[in-house]
Protein backbone atom coordinates (compact mmCIF):
# COMPACT_ATOMS: atom_id res chain seq x y z
CA UNK A 1 0.00 0.00 0.00
CA UNK A 2 1.11 3.51 -0.68
CA UNK A 3 -0.80 6.72 -0.38
CA UNK A 4 0.42 9.78 -2.19
CA UNK A 5 -0.94 13.31 -1.92
CA UNK A 6 0.29 15.59 -4.67
CA UNK A 7 -0.13 19.31 -4.13
CA UNK A 8 -3.63 18.86 -2.73
CA UNK A 9 -5.75 21.95 -2.09
CA UNK A 10 -9.35 22.07 -0.94
CA UNK A 11 -11.41 25.23 -1.19
CA UNK A 12 -14.96 25.16 0.11
CA UNK A 13 -17.17 27.00 -2.34
CA UNK A 14 -19.76 28.22 0.10
CA UNK A 15 -17.30 29.75 2.56
CA UNK A 16 -14.50 30.46 0.08
CA UNK A 17 -12.16 28.93 2.69
CA UNK A 18 -8.94 27.23 1.68
CA UNK A 19 -9.28 24.52 4.28
CA UNK A 20 -6.26 22.55 2.99
CA UNK A 21 -3.43 24.11 1.04
CA UNK A 22 -0.71 22.54 -1.14
CA UNK A 23 -0.28 19.30 0.73
CA UNK A 24 2.47 16.98 -0.54
CA UNK A 25 2.64 13.86 1.52
CA UNK A 26 3.47 10.20 1.23
CA UNK A 27 2.16 7.66 3.67
CA UNK A 28 4.05 4.39 3.61
CA UNK A 29 2.82 0.88 4.19
CA UNK A 30 2.47 -0.02 7.86
CA UNK A 31 3.16 3.50 9.03
CA UNK A 32 1.43 5.21 11.93
CA UNK A 33 0.98 8.87 11.03
CA UNK A 34 -0.47 11.38 13.47
CA UNK A 35 -1.76 14.82 12.52
CA UNK A 36 -1.86 17.68 14.98
CA UNK A 37 -2.71 21.34 14.62
CA UNK A 38 -4.94 24.08 15.92
CA UNK A 39 -8.69 23.79 15.67
CA UNK A 40 -9.88 24.72 12.19
CA UNK A 41 -6.51 24.22 10.48
CA UNK A 42 -7.92 21.57 8.16
CA UNK A 43 -7.18 18.24 9.83
CA UNK A 44 -10.62 16.74 9.33
CA UNK A 45 -10.79 18.11 5.81
CA UNK A 46 -7.54 16.37 4.95
CA UNK A 47 -8.89 13.12 6.34
CA UNK A 48 -12.16 13.52 4.43
CA UNK A 49 -10.17 14.05 1.24
CA UNK A 50 -8.28 10.80 1.75
CA UNK A 51 -11.53 9.04 2.70
CA UNK A 52 -13.10 10.28 -0.53
CA UNK A 53 -15.89 12.06 1.33
CA UNK A 54 -14.60 15.33 -0.16
CA UNK A 55 -12.97 15.97 -3.52
CA UNK A 56 -9.79 18.04 -3.83
CA UNK A 57 -10.17 21.36 -5.62
CA UNK A 58 -6.76 20.82 -7.16
CA UNK A 59 -3.99 18.26 -6.92
CA UNK A 60 -4.51 14.54 -6.69
CA UNK A 61 -4.55 11.71 -4.20
CA UNK A 62 -3.25 8.35 -5.36
CA UNK A 63 -3.82 5.08 -3.55
CA UNK A 64 -1.48 2.44 -4.95
CA UNK A 65 -1.09 4.64 -7.99
CA UNK A 66 -4.81 5.03 -8.72
CA UNK A 67 -6.66 8.30 -8.05
CA UNK A 68 -9.30 8.19 -5.31
CA UNK A 69 -12.79 8.46 -6.78
CA UNK A 70 -14.96 8.28 -3.69
CA UNK A 71 -15.33 6.61 -0.32
CA UNK A 72 -14.59 2.89 -0.07
CA UNK A 73 -13.89 0.02 2.28
CA UNK A 74 -10.15 0.21 1.59
CA UNK A 75 -10.10 3.46 3.61
CA UNK A 76 -12.32 2.91 6.63
CA UNK A 77 -12.94 5.93 8.84
CA UNK A 78 -13.39 5.99 12.58
CA UNK A 79 -15.05 9.19 13.75
CA UNK A 80 -14.94 11.20 16.94
CA UNK A 81 -18.53 10.17 17.66
CA UNK A 82 -18.74 6.41 17.46
CA UNK A 83 -21.14 6.33 14.48
CA UNK A 84 -22.41 2.92 15.53
CA UNK A 85 -25.95 2.05 14.45
CA UNK A 86 -28.42 2.09 17.37
CA UNK A 87 -30.77 -0.37 15.64
CA UNK A 88 -28.08 -3.08 15.68
CA UNK A 89 -26.50 -4.74 18.69
CA UNK A 90 -22.75 -4.91 19.29
CA UNK A 91 -21.86 -7.89 17.13
CA UNK A 92 -24.25 -6.88 14.35
CA UNK A 93 -22.51 -3.53 14.27
CA UNK A 94 -19.12 -5.19 14.05
CA UNK A 95 -20.33 -7.38 11.18
CA UNK A 96 -21.88 -4.49 9.27
CA UNK A 97 -18.98 -3.76 6.94
CA UNK A 98 -18.38 -7.42 6.19
CA UNK A 99 -22.07 -7.86 5.44
CA UNK A 100 -21.88 -5.03 2.90
CA UNK A 101 -18.99 -6.81 1.22
CA UNK A 102 -20.86 -10.12 1.14
CA UNK A 103 -18.43 -11.99 3.38
CA UNK A 104 -19.81 -15.51 4.14
CA UNK A 105 -21.73 -15.68 7.42
CA UNK A 106 -19.42 -18.13 9.10
CA UNK A 107 -16.41 -15.95 8.38
CA UNK A 108 -18.29 -12.84 9.54
CA UNK A 109 -19.00 -14.52 12.86
CA UNK A 110 -15.43 -15.70 13.40
CA UNK A 111 -13.84 -12.41 12.46
CA UNK A 112 -16.28 -10.36 14.50
CA UNK A 113 -15.59 -12.50 17.55
CA UNK A 114 -11.86 -12.32 16.97
CA UNK A 115 -11.87 -8.53 17.08
CA UNK A 116 -14.39 -8.32 19.90
CA UNK A 117 -12.09 -10.55 21.93
CA UNK A 118 -9.13 -8.40 21.01
CA UNK A 119 -11.10 -5.43 22.36
CA UNK A 120 -12.17 -7.44 25.43
CA UNK A 121 -15.80 -7.07 24.47
CA UNK A 122 -16.75 -10.67 23.71
CA UNK A 123 -19.08 -10.78 26.72
CA UNK A 124 -20.95 -7.76 25.41
CA UNK A 125 -21.66 -9.16 21.96
CA UNK A 126 -25.44 -9.01 22.37
CA UNK A 127 -25.63 -5.67 24.15
CA UNK A 128 -27.45 -2.71 22.67
CA UNK A 129 -25.20 0.23 21.84
CA UNK A 130 -26.87 2.50 24.38
CA UNK A 131 -26.01 0.02 27.11
CA UNK A 132 -22.26 0.57 26.61
CA UNK A 133 -20.00 3.22 28.08
CA UNK A 134 -18.35 5.78 25.82
CA UNK A 135 -15.04 3.93 25.86
CA UNK A 136 -16.70 0.63 25.02
CA UNK A 137 -18.52 2.24 22.12
CA UNK A 138 -15.26 3.47 20.63
CA UNK A 139 -13.76 0.00 21.05
CA UNK A 140 -16.72 -1.49 19.18
CA UNK A 141 -16.22 1.11 16.46
CA UNK A 142 -12.54 0.17 16.29
CA UNK A 143 -13.40 -3.54 16.09
CA UNK A 144 -15.83 -2.76 13.28
CA UNK A 145 -13.15 -0.81 11.40
CA UNK A 146 -10.52 -3.51 11.88
CA UNK A 147 -12.69 -6.30 10.44
CA UNK A 148 -12.48 -4.74 7.00
CA UNK A 149 -8.71 -5.15 6.56
CA UNK A 150 -8.62 -1.78 4.86
CA UNK A 151 -5.42 -0.55 3.28
CA UNK A 152 -5.39 2.41 5.60
CA UNK A 153 -7.35 3.20 8.74
CA UNK A 154 -8.42 6.83 9.07
CA UNK A 155 -9.15 8.03 12.57
CA UNK A 156 -10.51 11.50 13.35
CA UNK A 157 -9.94 12.28 17.04
CA UNK A 158 -11.44 8.92 18.02
CA UNK A 159 -10.63 9.23 21.72
CA UNK A 160 -11.08 12.95 22.30
CA UNK A 161 -14.67 12.68 23.53
CA UNK A 162 -13.57 10.33 26.32
CA UNK A 163 -12.20 11.10 29.75
CA UNK A 164 -8.41 11.19 30.12
CA UNK A 165 -8.13 7.82 31.84
CA UNK A 166 -10.21 6.02 29.25
CA UNK A 167 -8.51 7.68 26.32
CA UNK A 168 -5.08 6.79 27.75
CA UNK A 169 -6.14 3.18 28.07
CA UNK A 170 -7.52 3.11 24.55
CA UNK A 171 -4.43 4.63 23.00
CA UNK A 172 -2.31 1.97 24.75
CA UNK A 173 -4.61 -0.68 23.32
CA UNK A 174 -4.37 0.88 19.90
CA UNK A 175 -0.59 0.83 20.16
CA UNK A 176 -0.71 -2.88 21.06
CA UNK A 177 -2.94 -3.61 18.10
CA UNK A 178 -0.72 -1.64 15.79
CA UNK A 179 2.38 -3.48 17.02
CA UNK A 180 0.63 -6.80 16.43
CA UNK A 181 -0.90 -6.00 13.04
CA UNK A 182 1.20 -3.18 11.56
CA UNK A 183 -1.83 -1.58 9.94
CA UNK A 184 -1.33 1.72 8.18
CA UNK A 185 -3.00 4.36 10.32
CA UNK A 186 -3.73 8.03 9.71
CA UNK A 187 -4.68 9.45 13.07
CA UNK A 188 -5.89 12.96 13.88
CA UNK A 189 -5.61 14.28 17.40
CA UNK A 190 -5.50 17.60 19.19
CA UNK A 191 -3.32 16.05 21.88
CA UNK A 192 0.39 16.36 21.16
CA UNK A 193 1.06 13.79 23.86
CA UNK A 194 -1.18 11.28 22.11
CA UNK A 195 0.57 11.98 18.81
CA UNK A 196 4.06 11.45 20.24
CA UNK A 197 2.88 8.34 22.02
CA UNK A 198 1.47 6.71 18.89
CA UNK A 199 3.16 8.05 15.78
CA UNK A 200 6.07 7.12 13.56
CA UNK A 201 5.73 10.61 12.14
CA UNK A 202 3.81 13.59 13.44
CA UNK A 203 2.49 16.00 10.84
CA UNK A 204 1.93 19.51 12.11
CA UNK A 205 -0.75 21.38 10.17
CA UNK A 206 -1.15 25.15 10.36
CA UNK A 207 -3.11 27.99 8.86
CA UNK A 208 -0.07 29.15 6.88
CA UNK A 209 0.41 29.37 3.13
CA UNK A 210 1.09 25.64 3.02
CA UNK A 211 -0.95 23.47 5.33
CA UNK A 212 1.92 21.21 6.32
CA UNK A 213 4.10 23.23 8.63
CA UNK A 214 6.41 20.47 9.78
CA UNK A 215 6.84 16.72 9.79
CA UNK A 216 8.54 15.25 12.85
CA UNK A 217 9.71 11.61 12.83
CA UNK A 218 9.49 10.10 16.32
CA UNK A 219 12.52 7.92 16.92
CA UNK A 220 11.40 6.29 20.15
CA UNK A 221 11.19 2.61 20.99
CA UNK A 222 7.75 1.17 21.65
CA UNK A 223 6.08 0.79 24.03
CA UNK A 224 6.61 4.42 24.90
CA UNK A 225 6.42 6.15 28.25
CA UNK A 226 5.18 9.68 28.59
CA UNK A 227 7.67 10.60 31.35
CA UNK A 228 10.81 9.63 29.43
CA UNK A 229 13.07 12.57 28.84
CA UNK A 230 13.15 12.08 25.09
CA UNK A 231 9.35 11.81 25.02
CA UNK A 232 8.98 15.06 26.92
CA UNK A 233 11.44 16.73 24.58
CA UNK A 234 9.46 15.67 21.49
CA UNK A 235 6.33 16.86 23.13
CA UNK A 236 7.78 20.27 23.93
CA UNK A 237 9.13 20.69 20.43
CA UNK A 238 5.92 19.77 18.66
CA UNK A 239 3.80 21.81 21.03
CA UNK A 240 5.86 24.91 20.26
CA UNK A 241 5.41 24.18 16.54
CA UNK A 242 1.66 23.95 16.96
CA UNK A 243 1.49 27.15 18.96
CA UNK A 244 3.78 29.13 16.71
CA UNK A 245 2.03 32.23 15.36
CA UNK A 246 2.53 32.64 11.65
CA UNK B 1 -39.81 -3.31 48.21
CA UNK B 2 -37.88 -3.80 45.00
CA UNK B 3 -37.62 -1.10 42.41
CA UNK B 4 -39.69 -2.99 39.91
CA UNK B 5 -42.73 -3.56 42.06
CA UNK B 6 -42.51 0.02 43.23
CA UNK B 7 -42.62 1.18 39.64
CA UNK B 8 -45.54 -1.10 38.92
CA UNK B 9 -47.31 0.23 41.97
CA UNK B 10 -47.05 3.86 40.89
CA UNK B 11 -48.28 2.78 37.47
CA UNK B 12 -51.26 1.11 39.07
CA UNK B 13 -52.01 4.14 41.17
CA UNK B 14 -51.84 6.36 38.10
CA UNK B 15 -54.31 4.12 36.30
CA UNK B 16 -56.61 4.15 39.30
CA UNK B 17 -56.48 7.94 39.38
CA UNK B 18 -57.39 8.16 35.73
CA UNK B 19 -60.28 5.78 36.24
CA UNK B 20 -61.57 7.73 39.21
CA UNK B 21 -61.26 10.96 37.26
CA UNK B 22 -63.33 9.53 34.41
CA UNK B 23 -65.90 8.26 36.88
CA UNK B 24 -66.05 11.72 38.40
CA UNK B 25 -66.76 13.26 35.00
CA UNK B 26 -69.56 10.77 34.38
CA UNK B 27 -71.01 11.46 37.81
CA UNK B 28 -70.86 15.22 37.20
CA UNK B 29 -72.49 14.75 33.83
CA UNK B 30 -75.33 12.74 35.39
CA UNK B 31 -75.73 15.40 38.08
CA UNK B 32 -75.83 18.14 35.46
CA UNK B 33 -78.52 16.21 33.63
CA UNK B 34 -80.49 15.67 36.81
CA UNK B 35 -80.38 19.33 37.80
CA UNK B 36 -80.72 20.85 34.34
CA UNK B 37 -83.36 18.55 32.90
CA UNK B 38 -85.28 16.95 35.78
CA UNK B 39 -85.11 19.63 38.44
CA UNK B 40 -85.01 23.00 36.68
CA UNK B 41 -86.34 21.83 33.32
CA UNK B 42 -83.78 24.09 31.73
CA UNK B 43 -83.14 21.65 28.82
CA UNK B 44 -85.65 19.44 27.09
CA UNK B 45 -84.80 15.74 27.59
CA UNK B 46 -84.25 15.25 23.84
CA UNK B 47 -81.67 18.05 23.78
CA UNK B 48 -79.41 16.68 26.49
CA UNK B 49 -77.79 13.25 26.59
CA UNK B 50 -77.30 11.50 29.90
CA UNK B 51 -74.96 8.70 30.99
CA UNK B 52 -77.94 6.46 31.69
CA UNK B 53 -79.43 7.22 28.29
CA UNK B 54 -76.14 6.57 26.54
CA UNK B 55 -75.86 3.28 28.39
CA UNK B 56 -79.34 2.28 27.19
CA UNK B 57 -78.40 3.18 23.62
CA UNK B 58 -75.29 1.06 23.98
CA UNK B 59 -77.24 -1.97 25.14
CA UNK B 60 -79.81 -1.50 22.38
CA UNK B 61 -77.23 -1.14 19.62
CA UNK B 62 -75.27 -4.14 20.87
CA UNK B 63 -78.39 -6.30 21.07
CA UNK B 64 -79.49 -5.40 17.56
CA UNK B 65 -75.94 -6.11 16.34
CA UNK B 66 -75.77 -2.66 14.73
CA UNK B 67 -72.86 -1.42 16.77
CA UNK B 68 -70.33 -4.12 15.99
CA UNK B 69 -71.28 -4.22 12.32
CA UNK B 70 -70.76 -0.47 12.21
CA UNK B 71 -67.41 -0.62 14.00
CA UNK B 72 -66.25 -3.52 11.82
CA UNK B 73 -67.24 -1.78 8.61
CA UNK B 74 -65.65 1.51 9.59
CA UNK B 75 -62.43 -0.13 10.72
CA UNK B 76 -62.13 -2.18 7.56
CA UNK B 77 -62.76 0.87 5.40
CA UNK B 78 -60.36 2.97 7.44
CA UNK B 79 -57.67 0.30 7.25
CA UNK B 80 -57.99 -0.08 3.48
CA UNK B 81 -57.79 3.67 3.00
CA UNK B 82 -54.92 3.98 5.45
CA UNK B 83 -52.89 1.18 3.85
CA UNK B 84 -53.29 2.73 0.41
CA UNK B 85 -52.24 6.06 1.96
CA UNK B 86 -49.16 4.45 3.49
CA UNK B 87 -48.14 2.88 0.20
CA UNK B 88 -48.75 6.05 -1.77
CA UNK B 89 -47.48 8.46 0.90
CA UNK B 90 -44.20 6.71 1.67
CA UNK B 91 -43.34 6.37 -2.02
CA UNK B 92 -44.18 10.02 -2.65
CA UNK B 93 -42.20 11.06 0.44
CA UNK B 94 -39.22 9.00 -0.64
CA UNK B 95 -39.29 10.55 -4.11
CA UNK B 96 -39.60 14.07 -2.69
CA UNK B 97 -36.56 13.44 -0.52
CA UNK B 98 -34.54 11.79 -3.25
CA UNK B 99 -35.04 14.26 -6.07
CA UNK B 100 -34.14 17.86 -5.20
CA UNK B 101 -36.44 19.03 -7.97
CA UNK B 102 -39.43 17.42 -6.29
CA UNK B 103 -38.31 18.58 -2.85
CA UNK B 104 -38.17 22.11 -4.16
CA UNK B 105 -41.42 22.14 -6.13
CA UNK B 106 -43.63 19.26 -5.08
CA UNK B 107 -43.28 19.62 -1.31
CA UNK B 108 -44.91 23.07 -0.98
CA UNK B 109 -47.76 21.82 -3.15
CA UNK B 110 -48.22 18.70 -1.03
CA UNK B 111 -48.11 20.80 2.14
CA UNK B 112 -50.73 23.10 0.68
CA UNK B 113 -53.07 20.24 -0.13
CA UNK B 114 -52.49 18.84 3.35
CA UNK B 115 -53.96 21.97 4.96
CA UNK B 116 -57.30 21.32 3.26
CA UNK B 117 -59.69 19.80 5.83
CA UNK B 118 -60.60 16.34 4.60
CA UNK B 119 -64.33 17.07 4.65
CA UNK B 120 -63.71 19.42 1.73
CA UNK B 121 -62.87 16.40 -0.40
CA UNK B 122 -66.31 14.89 0.13
CA UNK B 123 -68.24 16.76 -2.60
CA UNK B 124 -65.48 16.11 -5.10
CA UNK B 125 -65.35 12.48 -4.13
CA UNK B 126 -69.09 11.99 -4.42
CA UNK B 127 -69.10 13.55 -7.88
CA UNK B 128 -66.42 11.09 -8.90
CA UNK B 129 -67.55 7.91 -7.21
CA UNK B 130 -71.19 8.47 -6.18
CA UNK B 131 -72.41 7.62 -2.68
CA UNK B 132 -70.18 4.57 -2.52
CA UNK B 133 -67.45 2.81 -0.56
CA UNK B 134 -64.88 4.14 -3.01
CA UNK B 135 -65.99 7.70 -2.31
CA UNK B 136 -65.24 7.31 1.41
CA UNK B 137 -61.94 5.55 0.84
CA UNK B 138 -60.92 8.30 -1.54
CA UNK B 139 -61.60 10.89 1.18
CA UNK B 140 -59.55 8.85 3.64
CA UNK B 141 -56.64 8.68 1.22
CA UNK B 142 -56.79 12.41 0.48
CA UNK B 143 -56.97 13.10 4.20
CA UNK B 144 -53.90 11.11 5.22
CA UNK B 145 -51.59 10.30 2.30
CA UNK B 146 -50.05 13.76 2.04
CA UNK B 147 -49.28 13.99 5.73
CA UNK B 148 -47.58 10.60 5.47
CA UNK B 149 -45.61 11.80 2.44
CA UNK B 150 -44.34 14.84 4.31
CA UNK B 151 -43.51 12.79 7.39
CA UNK B 152 -41.57 10.30 5.25
CA UNK B 153 -39.68 13.09 3.55
CA UNK B 154 -38.77 14.59 6.94
CA UNK B 155 -37.87 11.24 8.49
CA UNK B 156 -35.41 10.41 5.73
CA UNK B 157 -34.09 13.95 5.62
CA UNK B 158 -33.36 13.94 9.36
CA UNK B 159 -31.19 10.82 9.34
CA UNK B 160 -27.87 11.93 10.88
CA UNK B 161 -25.34 12.29 8.03
CA UNK B 162 -22.69 10.50 10.10
CA UNK B 163 -24.53 7.18 9.61
CA UNK B 164 -24.37 7.58 5.86
CA UNK B 165 -20.73 8.64 5.99
CA UNK B 166 -19.77 5.70 8.18
CA UNK B 167 -21.51 3.26 5.84
CA UNK B 168 -19.98 4.88 2.75
CA UNK B 169 -16.47 4.53 4.13
CA UNK B 170 -17.22 0.88 4.87
CA UNK B 171 -17.96 0.41 1.19
CA UNK B 172 -21.74 0.75 1.04
CA UNK B 173 -23.36 1.26 -2.36
CA UNK B 174 -26.15 3.79 -2.79
CA UNK B 175 -28.69 0.98 -2.65
CA UNK B 176 -27.14 -0.43 0.53
CA UNK B 177 -27.23 3.02 2.10
CA UNK B 178 -30.98 3.10 1.60
CA UNK B 179 -31.69 -0.50 2.56
CA UNK B 180 -29.29 -0.97 5.44
CA UNK B 181 -28.97 2.52 6.89
CA UNK B 182 -31.67 5.02 6.00
CA UNK B 183 -34.57 2.58 6.22
CA UNK B 184 -33.61 1.69 9.79
CA UNK B 185 -32.39 5.08 10.92
CA UNK B 186 -35.60 6.84 9.90
CA UNK B 187 -37.90 4.23 11.45
CA UNK B 188 -38.77 5.96 14.77
CA UNK B 189 -39.73 9.18 13.04
CA UNK B 190 -41.50 7.31 10.27
CA UNK B 191 -43.66 5.40 12.77
CA UNK B 192 -44.62 8.67 14.44
CA UNK B 193 -45.56 9.97 11.01
CA UNK B 194 -47.71 6.92 10.31
CA UNK B 195 -49.38 7.32 13.67
CA UNK B 196 -50.31 10.86 12.82
CA UNK B 197 -51.40 9.67 9.39
CA UNK B 198 -53.75 7.21 11.04
CA UNK B 199 -55.36 9.92 13.14
CA UNK B 200 -55.93 11.96 9.97
CA UNK B 201 -57.30 8.89 8.22
CA UNK B 202 -59.74 8.21 11.05
CA UNK B 203 -61.05 11.77 11.01
CA UNK B 204 -61.35 11.78 7.24
CA UNK B 205 -63.19 8.48 7.41
CA UNK B 206 -65.84 9.99 9.67
CA UNK B 207 -66.30 13.01 7.37
CA UNK B 208 -66.78 10.61 4.50
CA UNK B 209 -69.14 8.28 6.33
CA UNK B 210 -71.35 11.07 7.64
CA UNK B 211 -71.91 12.31 4.09
CA UNK B 212 -72.71 8.98 2.48
CA UNK B 213 -75.02 6.06 3.21
CA UNK B 214 -72.65 3.14 3.70
CA UNK B 215 -73.02 1.22 6.95
CA UNK B 216 -70.53 2.42 9.52
CA UNK B 217 -70.06 4.56 12.61
CA UNK B 218 -70.63 7.79 10.72
CA UNK B 219 -73.87 6.44 9.35
CA UNK B 220 -75.00 5.31 12.82
CA UNK B 221 -74.32 8.83 14.01
CA UNK B 222 -76.53 10.28 11.29
CA UNK B 223 -79.27 7.72 12.04
CA UNK B 224 -79.19 9.00 15.62
CA UNK B 225 -79.74 12.51 14.38
CA UNK B 226 -82.57 11.44 12.07
CA UNK B 227 -84.30 9.73 14.99
CA UNK B 228 -83.62 12.81 17.15
CA UNK B 229 -81.95 10.38 19.58
CA UNK B 230 -79.27 12.48 21.21
CA UNK B 231 -78.16 9.60 23.38
CA UNK B 232 -77.29 7.51 20.34
CA UNK B 233 -75.47 10.47 18.82
CA UNK B 234 -73.46 10.89 22.00
CA UNK B 235 -72.78 7.17 22.22
CA UNK B 236 -71.43 6.95 18.70
CA UNK B 237 -69.22 9.99 19.28
CA UNK B 238 -67.75 8.29 22.32
CA UNK B 239 -67.24 5.06 20.36
CA UNK B 240 -65.45 6.97 17.59
CA UNK B 241 -63.05 8.45 20.13
CA UNK B 242 -62.49 5.09 21.81
CA UNK B 243 -61.80 3.17 18.60
CA UNK B 244 -59.40 5.87 17.43
CA UNK B 245 -57.53 5.81 20.73
CA UNK B 246 -57.51 2.03 20.84
CA UNK B 247 -55.80 1.68 17.46
CA UNK B 248 -53.41 4.46 18.39
CA UNK B 249 -52.50 2.79 21.67
CA UNK B 250 -52.47 -0.90 20.92
CA UNK B 251 -50.85 -0.62 17.56
CA UNK B 252 -48.81 2.51 17.05
CA UNK B 253 -47.91 3.42 20.62
CA UNK B 254 -46.67 -0.08 21.43
CA UNK B 255 -44.72 -0.28 18.17
CA UNK B 256 -43.17 3.09 18.89
CA UNK B 257 -42.34 2.14 22.45
CA UNK B 258 -40.64 -1.07 21.34
CA UNK B 259 -38.43 0.69 18.84
CA UNK B 260 -37.55 3.51 21.20
CA UNK B 261 -36.70 1.14 24.02
CA UNK B 262 -34.54 -1.04 21.80
CA UNK B 263 -32.51 1.99 20.78
CA UNK B 264 -32.33 3.47 24.25
CA UNK B 265 -34.30 6.55 23.23
CA UNK B 266 -37.08 6.14 25.75
N1 LIG C 1 -18.27 21.44 4.66
C1 LIG C 1 -17.64 22.62 4.84
N2 LIG C 1 -18.05 23.72 4.19
C2 LIG C 1 -17.41 24.90 4.35
N3 LIG C 1 -16.33 25.09 5.13
C3 LIG C 1 -15.85 24.03 5.80
C4 LIG C 1 -16.48 22.74 5.70
N4 LIG C 1 -15.80 21.87 6.48
C5 LIG C 1 -14.80 22.59 7.04
N5 LIG C 1 -14.80 23.88 6.63
C6 LIG C 1 -13.85 24.94 7.02
O1 LIG C 1 -12.57 24.45 6.76
C7 LIG C 1 -11.69 24.77 7.81
C8 LIG C 1 -11.03 23.51 8.35
O2 LIG C 1 -12.00 22.69 8.98
P1 LIG C 1 -11.64 21.30 9.60
O3 LIG C 1 -12.91 20.68 10.08
O4 LIG C 1 -10.85 20.50 8.63
O5 LIG C 1 -10.73 21.70 10.84
P2 LIG C 1 -10.06 20.78 11.95
O6 LIG C 1 -8.60 21.02 11.88
O7 LIG C 1 -10.52 19.38 11.82
O8 LIG C 1 -10.62 21.41 13.28
P3 LIG C 1 -10.95 20.70 14.67
O9 LIG C 1 -9.66 20.44 15.36
O10 LIG C 1 -11.77 21.71 15.40
O11 LIG C 1 -11.70 19.45 14.37
C9 LIG C 1 -12.50 25.50 8.86
O12 LIG C 1 -12.24 26.87 8.74
C10 LIG C 1 -13.93 25.21 8.50
O13 LIG C 1 -14.74 26.30 8.76
MG1 LIG D 1 -11.75 18.04 13.02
Amino acid sequence: MSLLLKNVTKTFQDSGQDAVRNVDLEIRDGEFVCVVGKSGCGKSTLLNLIAGLEKPTSGEILLDGAPIKGPGADRVVMFQEHALFPWLNVIQNVKFGMELAGVPRQEQEEKAMKYLELMQLADYRNYAIHQLSGGMRQRVALARALTLDSKILLMDEPFSALDKQTSNRLRAELQDIWMQTRRTIFFITHSVEEAVYLADRVIVLSNGKDSVQDIVPIALERPRHVYDEAFVEYRRRILSEVQKEL
Amino acid sequence: MTRKTKKENTKFIKLLQQLLFLLGIVALWQLLYFVGVDLLEFWKPYAMPSPAGVWKSLVRLIESGTLFTAIGNSLLRGMIGFLISVAFGTVLGFLMEHFPFLHQNMRPFVMGVQTLPSVCWVPFSILWFGLSEQAIIFVVIMGSAFSIAIATDNAIHNVPPIYKKAALTMGASQKQIYRKVILHACLPELISGLKQGWSFAWRALMSGEVMTTCIGLGQTLITGRNLADINQVMLVMIIIVLVGILIDQIFFRSLERRIYRKRGLA
